[in-house]
């Protein structure tokens, strides 16, 4: 049943499980950090990377390079995701759960045939900002990609990480998502720091989808399989749980990339349902994820 | 020239009106009590003067109207404890307090010095969770969180509830250092009658969503039946 096994191999398939598992924890953080402050999984999240991601082709195509195109393209999501939330998101807050939902599937549905009317269907190569050639770490030929995708991708959570801890703006942030009704008691314009939250999450998506285009390939319907590994990241940490997003993205990331290698049944077909399968018997075991909490309050 | 002013104030809960037209003032640096039982409309006086509930009428704070939005009244310099506390459980102690001063700009070192000096347990306790505090620690730390922002106007919703004798006491020496030491306006809703007449120079009681009764505290504790339904003697 094991294929043949080095440790070579091992380790380089682990790198590329981190790497992949990279870019689900930076979606999945995107999803609880909207999740917390509005209550909605964000269907959108993954379409909303996809037209960011052309964006940044669009401004290379036009002789930009990737660094100088990249804070641009962040700008952009930034804005774009705060006009969503104000313009879209804020009418519907005190709607139905399924209201909401549906909201945020046609939103998704509206930025996929955007992004296919302005770019078109057909699949695009990405030229990313590093290297596919391999160095030596350790005696392991790992790709250059591969680091700095992983880099890029955890830097920035580390960088969100520090802002929301050590900020009076980041404290504000997660104040008024635990706890609306006594942020405004203390001055706190909750109605912005929502649409804050979805800024930072579209940022999120833009970086995931400028780091994982080089591999994939460019098209319109790239992030939807990875947006449903990102989900279940999101789940498997907790949805509540920033940490749990993240440490649930890599989890996932370097799991499914060991079973498909590995378990020879599996291969590369049945990956995300043997995932969701191991995410399954553990939501029986732990119902609100790895770092979840069940709600459960002190009186 | 009152600090506050109610002029002819209206709520209602959907349908429900909490307050039939209450009119009411606090003087610049006065604590005024709230008396009243259940259900008379002492929290949604509060309520509506923080912005918290759909009013109509006036509100006048330092010569302005009022606006109906929390966020707006806190900047204006109102701190308001509501019922319950408001405590921001899943965040540290003194994430709570850094909260309570989101309105200014300003250096908090101070005020977080005075606030640990009032409540020494909140110092011992600054990186645990605000949920995981005792009644009384999570009423020292909403208190805490109030002086944090050097508000002008105090609305204090029940600080007695629940709370051991020797806890008031505490959080009600901090309220009268924070009134003379900042000259800051109070006003307090208490069930405990006696306890807030002790500590205000004035009260109004509220009955079914009106001004019943307003004196000062001498006055109210010489009304016979003021005496008879909340002091109880």
């Amino acid at each position: 049943m094991l294929a043949a096994f080095t440790w070579t191999e091992f380790a380089q398939q682990l790198a590329a499980g981190i790497r992949e598992g990279a870019i689900y924890a930076g979606l999945a953080l995107a999803i609880v950090i909207i999740y917390r402050s509005t209550r909605v999984i964000n269907f959108a999240q993954g379409e909303m990377a996809t037209f960011t991601t052309f964006i940044a082709w669009s401004l290379m195509n036009h002789g930009l390079s990737f660094w100088t195109a990249f804070p641009i393209v962040l700008a952009v999501a930034f804005a774009g995701g705060v006009a969503i939330e104000r313009i879209v998101i804020h009418p519907v807050a005190n709607a139905s759960v399924v209201t909401i939902v549906i909201v945020t599937l046609g939103l998704a549905l509206l930025l996929n045939g955007l992004t296919s009317v302005i770019w078109g269907g057909e699949s695009r190569q990405f030229k990313g900002p590093f290297s596919t050639r391999t160095i030596d770490v350790g005696g392991v030929p790992i790709s250059v990609q591969d680091i700095g995708i992983v880099v890029v991708s955890i830097g920035l959570v580390a960088l969100l990480a520090l802002f929301f801890r050590y900020t009076k703006l980041g404290l504000a942030l997660r104040a008024a998502a635990v706890n609306p009704e006594s942020s405004r008691l203390v001055g706190i314009r909750v109605g912005w720091m929502l649409a804050l939250g979805w800024g930072i999450a579209a940022v999120l998506g833009a970086v995931a989808g400028m780091m994982i285009a080089p591999v994939v390939f460019l098209d319109p319907n790239m992030m939807q399989t990875i947006l449903l590994y990102a989900f279940a990241a999101a789940v498997l940490g907790g949805l509540d749980s920033p940490v749990g997003a993240v440490v649930g993205g890599i989890l996932l990331g370097v799991t499914i990339t060991m079973l498909g290698r590995y378990v020879g049944f599996i291969g590369s077909t049945l990956k995300l349902p043997a995932a969701l399968v191991l995410i399954f018997v553990l939501l029986l075991v732990r119902p609100g994820g790895l770092f979840g909490r069940v709600a459960e309050r002190r009186v | 020239m009152s600090f506050l002013e109610l002029r002819n104030v209206e709520a209602r809960y959907g349908s429900v009106r909490a307050l039939h037209g209450i009119s009411l003032q606090v003087g610049d640096g006065e604590l005024v009590a709230v008396l009243g039982a259940n259900g008379a409309g002492k929290t949604t006086t509060l309520r509506a003067i923080s912005g918290t509930v759909r009013r109509s009428g006036d509100v006048v704070f330092a010569g302005q109207k009022l606006s109906r939005r929390p966020e707006a009244t806190a900047r204006a310099g109102i701190a308001h404890v509501p019922e319950g506390r408001g405590t921001f459980g899943e965040l540290s102690v003194w994430d709570n307090l850094r909260l309570g001063a989101h309105t200014r700009r300003d250096n908090l070192k101070q005020e977080a010095k005075r606030v640990f000096e009032f409540f020494p347990q909140l110092e011992s306790r600054r990186d645990q969770q605000g949920g995981t505090l005792s009644g009384g620690e999570q009423q020292m730390l909403a208190l805490g969180r109030a002086m944090m922002a050097r508000p002008k106007l105090l609305l204090l919703d029940e600080p007695s509830l629940g709370l051991a004798p020797i806890v008031v006491t505490v959080i009600f020496e901090a309220l009268e250092r924070m009134k003379t030491d900042d000259g800051m306006s109070v006003l307090v809703v208490e069930q405990n009658a006696g306890l807030a007449l002790e500590h205000a120079a004035r009260a109004y009681v509220l009955e079914v969503g009106k001004v019943a009764v307003e004196g000062t505290s001498d006055e109210l504790r010489a009304n016979e039946t003021v005496r008879r339904s909340y002091l109880g003697y």
